[in-house]
């Protein structure tokens, strides 16, 4: 069945085709309409669930780890300053390895205040240990949730499935639902083994020596390393049932390229316009979306840019006092090939700014040539700045 | 309680990590025996997180996650919603907490948990400072005390928060404070909680002779004296408005309480009167509340 659906609304159905048990939130511009939805769903009884309406965000990433550690399939929402405030929250959910899934709708963080989109909240929250995917349109922010479940509960760790604040969470785009019977084969419930259980006692979380910490921590760094063909696998799976592809990595003409463009989220549809713009004027260049950060795929990252001489990174985020997080992410990638490629990062689009074909086209001529209007910071070089 | 305990299982078994004399084992131990098998806990970061046992020792036969300071009743309300998603509508969840786990960073989980009255019995075992981290002043730190960071040269000049009045603000079923000066009630109160849906609250006065500066032997005594001086008087609180005061033996000054801990040995004899009157003021103030 096809409708005409906001990224918001395709999030909220998403979670009810997943039927989840758990929904803990509170509420954030732009995530809002997600709850709304999921209490009228759940309210309507539409959806067996419970709906916790916690007073923040620290305590709903709290109950939907209680509720994943008993056995019940968990969802929250959040943004920004609500993510940001989740922080010891989401180390925790990782380190007790529950199959949480939340989503993240991107938004910078105050001061000053602004609602709109921006990577450096997700971004910030990169070393927690949850694995993060960031979804290009409305379509993707309903299959990556499904996809999402079915590695989260394999893997035993949480999956945050980012949609940028307005560009997606407001924008209606066509959605193709999948039917609840086809999704039930492709998702089956979450029957953990290990779980809090009266019939099963155990003690989870208790203090530990070093020895045994390192090799904890050890075991979950390789379970997440694997996660990028666990994806991968997964996806191919849902592509079986459902004809749609949702890869880590989604490379557009970098076969050839000399100039290769990267990019997370919506802009790299506008990317690879201006691939198709550059080209016509006689530029080979290709684009790379990076959907999957956390785990970096750096097995699909190097099969796709393995030829281009220059990679340039537009980051709608930045660490302030080094470089855009992107950028950093892809240098590191590319250490082994240092000698032989310039990287040129950009910082364009946060706090809400369109990153269009019109912004990207002069931003590459500016990398090759010199020659351009966004100013130079270090090893980055911003747009959109004021003189 | 022991009878009772040993007839069914002891859910606390030997070899715990606590201090001698600990007041929060005690507490715990009663407890347990009083809710049973079938009870999940949620304790966050404090004495009970250590001396439960370092990993893979543990001192307890029930189900145990130790969880983020601040998030102990909101991880209970999240157990006992996936509990019921489920369709087990019997397991007790107990979060279990010291006074800085509830009165200071529990103290926002625990409101909106109380607000949405969801189905957990939240326990405080109150020992009145943070003792794990080697007695630091919390807010439940009673005024002129001694602790590490209300040193001799800055002791404590606030009053101790009234945990309980909070909880009965929120009309929650049952509210109530214990002791483990006064195991017979306690048993009364944990079972009258256990049979309570929605959320319950016990605010548990545990002794610290490693933080409080007395004799281990002197625990429960010191306990006693809490509840004589009226320093710590036994009550509950129906629906957040029917007062009930518990049985009280005959009141005794605060000196009789204050005189075995060396925490309140730089307490000036003018400091003694103004904890007096303090105390004597809230006792009245109790009464009142308790009138039918």
């Amino acid at each position: 069945m096809k409708k005409i659906v906001t990224g918001n609304e395709a999030a909220a159905l998403a979670a009810k085709l997943a039927r989840v048990q758990m929904v803990s939130a509170y509420p954030i511009t732009p995530q809002t309409v997600i709850v709304e939805n999921l209490a009228d769903i759940i309210g309507r009884g539409e959806l067996k669930a419970k709906y916790m309406p916690v007073e923040s965000e620290h305590s709903a990433m709290a109950s939907c780890i209680g509720a994943s550690m008993v056995g019940a399939r968990a969802f929250t929402a959040s943004s920004s300053q609500g993510l940001a405030y989740m922080h010891e929250m989401l180390h925790y959910a990782a380190g007790a390895r529950v199959p949480v899934v939340m989503v993240n709708c991107n938004r910078a963080l105050t001061p000053p205040w602004n609602l709109y989109c921006d990577h450096t909240d997700s971004l910030a929250q990169r070393d927690t240990g949850w694995v993060q995917y960031y979804c290009a349109d409305v379509q993707d922010v309903l299959d990556a949730i499904l996809i999402a479940y079915g590695v989260a509960e394999q893997a035993l760790l949480p999956v945050m499935i980012n949609l940028e604040g307005f560009y997606l969470t407001h924008t209606s785009e066509v959605l193709d639902v999948p039917d609840q019977k086809t999704v039930d084969i492709f998702l089956p419930p979450y029957r953990p083994s290990n779980k809090l259980d009266v019939d099963d006692p155990k003690t989870f979380g208790n203090v530990c020596g070093t020895d045994l910490f390192s090799s904890i921590k050890y075991k979950r760094h390789c379970d997440t390393l694997s996660l990028e063909r666990l994806w991968d696998q997964t996806a191919a799976k849902f592509h079986r049932h459902f004809n749609r592809l949702h890869s880590v990595v989604e490379a557009y003409q970098t076969e050839d390229a000399d100039v290769c463009i990267i990019g997370i989220g919506t802009a790299t549809g506008a990317m690879r316009l201006a691939v198709d713009r550059l080209r016509k004027e006689g530029l080979k260049a290709g684009s790379l979306r990076l959907a999957m950060i956390r785990p970096f795929p750096i097995e699909g990252f190097k099969k796709a840019v393995i030829n281009a001489g220059h990679v340039i990174v537009i980051d709608r985020d930045v660490s302030f006092g080094a470089e855009g997080i992107v950028a950093q992410e892809v240098k590191a990638a590319l250490f082994d090939r240092h000698g032989e490629v310039k990287l040129t990062g950009f910082i364009a689009g946060v706090g809400g700014n369109d990153i269009s074909v019109e912004t990207i086209v002069p931003l590459v001529r500016q990398a090759i040539s010199g020659d351009g209007t966004a100013v130079a910071a270090g090893t980055t070089l911003w747009a959109e700045v004021l003189p | 309680m022991n009878e009772h305990a040993q007839k069914k299982r002891d859910l606390f078994t030997p070899g715990h990590f606590g201090c001698p004399g600990c007041g929060a084992t005690l507490a715990m131990r009663q407890t347990l025996s009083v809710l049973g098998e079938d009870t999940i806990v949620a304790m966050p970061a404090g004495c009970w997180s250590t001396l439960i046992g370092i990993y893979p020792y543990t001192c307890l036969t029930v189900p145990v996650i130790s969880v983020a300071f601040g998030s102990t009743a909101a991880m209970a309300a999240g157990i006992k919603a996936g509990l019921s998603i489920q369709g087990n509508d019997h397991t007790t969840v107990l979060a279990w907490a010291g006074d800085g786990g509830t009165f200071d960073i529990g103290l926002q989980a625990l409101s909106g948990a109380a607000e949405r009255n969801d189905d957990i019995l939240f326990i405080c075992y109150d020992n009145e400072a943070y003792m794990n981290t080697g007695i630091q002043r919390s807010s439940a730190t009673p005024a002129g005390g001694w602790t590490t960071t209300t040193p001799d040269s800055a002791l404590k000049g606030q009053k101790k928060k009234n945990m309980v009045e909070i909880m009965a603000a929120h009309r929650i079923p049952y509210a109530a404070t214990a002791s483990i000066g006064a195991p017979e009630d306690l048993n009364s109160k944990l079972k009258k909680a256990k049979n309570i849906k929605g959320s319950r609250f016990i605010h548990l006065f545990a002794s610290c002779p490693t933080g409080w500066r007395h004799a281990p032997e002197l625990s429960v005594e010191v306990a006693r004296q809490a509840i004589k001086s009226r320093v710590f008087p036994l009550y509950e609180v129906s629906d957040g408005d029917v007062w009930h005061l518990s049985p009280m033996p005959e009141k005794v000054d605060v000196d009789t309480y204050l005189k075995h801990q060396g925490r309140f040995k730089k307490m000036l004899a003018s400091d003694h009167q103004h904890f007096q009157k303090q105390v004597d003021d809230d006792w009245q103030r109790l009464l009142n509340k308790c009138r039918p």
